[in-house]
């Protein structure tokens, strides 16, 4: 490497690390994103001064490529539909991360006389991007509906089925580094890590995407980082591991928010080994209610508590909550947001759509924050979230989700549920709390539902 | 060079931790996604590996392009949703913080 292609690395390593501290705080965010985004400009500058860089038609194309398809589709997708956005974008990064590790490949015939070191990391590079890329891709077809979002697993075998996978995977990259080098091996080490990839995230619920979705992340800058090692690029192998490691806390601050260990959640979708059915719920009856009766009960409640989930998300009903809110607020009703850490399909989720509608920032509480309040609160009104409002979690231990931490819906004086029908949600999980006697529950798409609602207040 | 580089991930993963331990719950979106684009920088590798490498079969050019087109969409589409969800949360500010936010943000100018 140049002194200059050196310089500027290092300038660019001081904008990226400065603008993620600034993604850290709301107020220096939007400034942070910027300046990591130059930093990033500046990087891709440096690698373009590196004197006896040629094939610029080629570099050029696929510049523009991406530019022209990553452009439109970030600026065209809705925030609803940010959780498979960021997964797709993620995907393609590890894509990159394996391709790269196959030229290696072919361009050094089989790594000889390549250091040691060199190959591990490029190998390291192939599973790893490999595993991501597929995920990724399975992560956003399951949140974008194209493939169903529930658990798909084979049972029992599906535990034997991916370690075997992931044995065939290695045995394919160890045959490489024992001299093998046949282009099949490079092929097979590439698919069956894909297969691996396939096999790991389809069994796991929609539930659990919070934690994969950042698991992918960490993952996709891990093998970023051993291509820099590969190709001794100081610049990736400082950008790739400091998303390793950010992506690696997330996924576990999401894991906790869960009561989940990582390793469960990646050998099994949620409900495995049939714990689901541990309890029989048998015939009962849940109450029904009413827009009106609804409007009725919110208006004369001391404090509402909105408990957003999904189901909000995916019906895109943060306008008409904010504007429920407002009218209840008018009313002299206090309303507030209670956000649990995996609500929605990624870390966030809720905090993104809520700030789109402009819900004010100190109505959104954290759950350590707001749970001491349902007792003394009228009404929780729970639109579109499931799991994380289940009672069973703190009583029933034969429950899969048992010791997740949830929101103390149930111990508020009243409880309005908004839900598409009865259906149990991606954790394929009875929800005690729609049977509680204190619970009504209004059926229908979450956002005609509060439309519906705001109609009936305005009138009251 | 395998030392040295060492060194830099180690120490690399440690401002890694060290950067992203506190960040509140709000902005777990916006700086999963602005991570994201981080490892677009994959990107270096693909231009690196096409404009050095000499004696490249038109199938491994075809993958290069493939994996800049995705080290950029990795990159160019990361940053840009970023910035698009903090806006959301950029829209509120004075609202919520008043003239104290205000004032803090004049601070900062300076």
């Amino acid at each position: 490497m140049t002194t200059p292609t050196v310089a500027l690395y290092i300038v660019a390593f001081a904008l990226l690390i400065y603008g993620l501290m600034g993604l850290t705080g709301p107020r220096t965010a939007v400034r942070g994103n910027l300046i990591a985004a130059v930093g990033m400009g500046v990087a891709v500058l440096a690698a373009l001064i590196v004197p006896g860089v040629g094939n610029w038609a080629l570099i050029v194309l696929g510049v523009a490529l991406g530019t022209a398809i990553g452009v439109p589709a970030a600026q065209r997708v809705k925030m609803t539909a940010m959780p498979q956005m960021v997964a797709l974008f993620n995907g393609v990064g590890g894509g990159a991360v394996a391709l790269i590790a196959w030229v290696e490949f072919n361009s050094t015939a089989a790594f000889s006389g390549e250091p040691t070191y060199v190959m591990v990391a490029s190998l390291f590079g192939a599973i790893v991007g490999s595993v991501s890329f597929w995920g990724s891709l399975v992560a956003f077809g399951k949140l974008q509906g194209l493939i169903p979002g529930r658990p798909i697993s084979l049972g029992n075998s599906q535990q034997l089925l991916n370690a075997l996978v992931v044995l065939a995977a290695l045995a394919c990259a160890v045959a490489i580094g024992l001299g093998n080098d046949s282009e099949l091996l490079i092929i097979g080490t590439l698919v069956f890590a894909a297969a691996v990839g396939l096999l790991v995230v389809l069994p796991i619920g929609g539930a659990d995407m919070p934690v994969v979705i950042s698991l992918l992340n960490a993952l996709t800058g891990l093998s970023a980082a051993a291509a820099g090692l590969a190709l001794s690029n100081t610049a990736m192998i400082v950008a790739g591991m400091i998303v390793g490691a950010s992506g690696s806390i997330l996924t576990n601050l999401m894991a906790k928010a869960m009561n989940r260990s990582i390793p469960a959640i990646v050998a099994g979708g949620f409900g495995g080994g049939g714990a689901a059915a541990g309890r029989e719920i048998g015939e009962r009856t849940v109450r029904e209610t009413s827009a009106a009766d609804a409007a009725v009960q919110m208006a004369y409640a001391n404090q509402v508590i909105v408990v957003p989930g999904y189901g909000m998300a995916v019906a895109q009903a943060q306008h008409a909550v904010r504007d429920m809110a407002k009218l209840l607020e008018e009313k002299g009703v206090g309303v507030k947001y209670a956000i649990h850490p995996v609500a929605g399909r990624m870390p966030g989720h809720m905090n993104v759509l809520l700030a789109e509608a402009d819900v004010p920032y100190e109505q959104l509480k954290e759950m350590d924050e707001i749970n001491g309040e349902f007792a003394r609160t009228d009404l929780a009104l729970v639109i579109g979230a499931n799991d994380v409002t289940n009672p069973a979690a703190r009583t029933d231990s034969s429950s899969p989700i048992h010791g997740m931490p949830i929101l103390n819906v149930d111990q508020s004086k009243s409880v309005i549920v908004l839900k598409r029908s009865m259906n149990p949600g991606f954790a394929g999980i009875e929800n005690e709390l729609y049977y509680s006697p204190g619970t009504a529950m209004l059926f229908g798409d979450a956002k005609s539902s509060v439309e519906s609602v705001i109609e009936e207040l305005k009138v009251l | 060079m395998l030392l040295a580089n060492l060194a830099i991930l180690v120490l690399a993963g440690f401002v890694g931790f060290a950067v992203i331990s506190k960040v509140p719950n709000t902005l777990h979106t916006p700086l999963m996604s602005g991570t994201n684009a981080i490892h677009g920088i994959v990107l270096l590798g693909g231009i690196l590996v096409l404009g050095l490498s000499h004696d490249l079969t038109p199938f491994d050019k075809l993958l290069l392009v493939v994996a800049i087109a995705f080290g950029t969409i990795n990159v160019v589409g990361g940053f840009l949703v970023t910035d698009r969800m903090l806006g959301m949360f950029k829209g509120k500010q004075p609202a919520r913080a008043g003239t104290r936010g205000d004032q803090e943000q004049g601070d900062e100018q300076r």
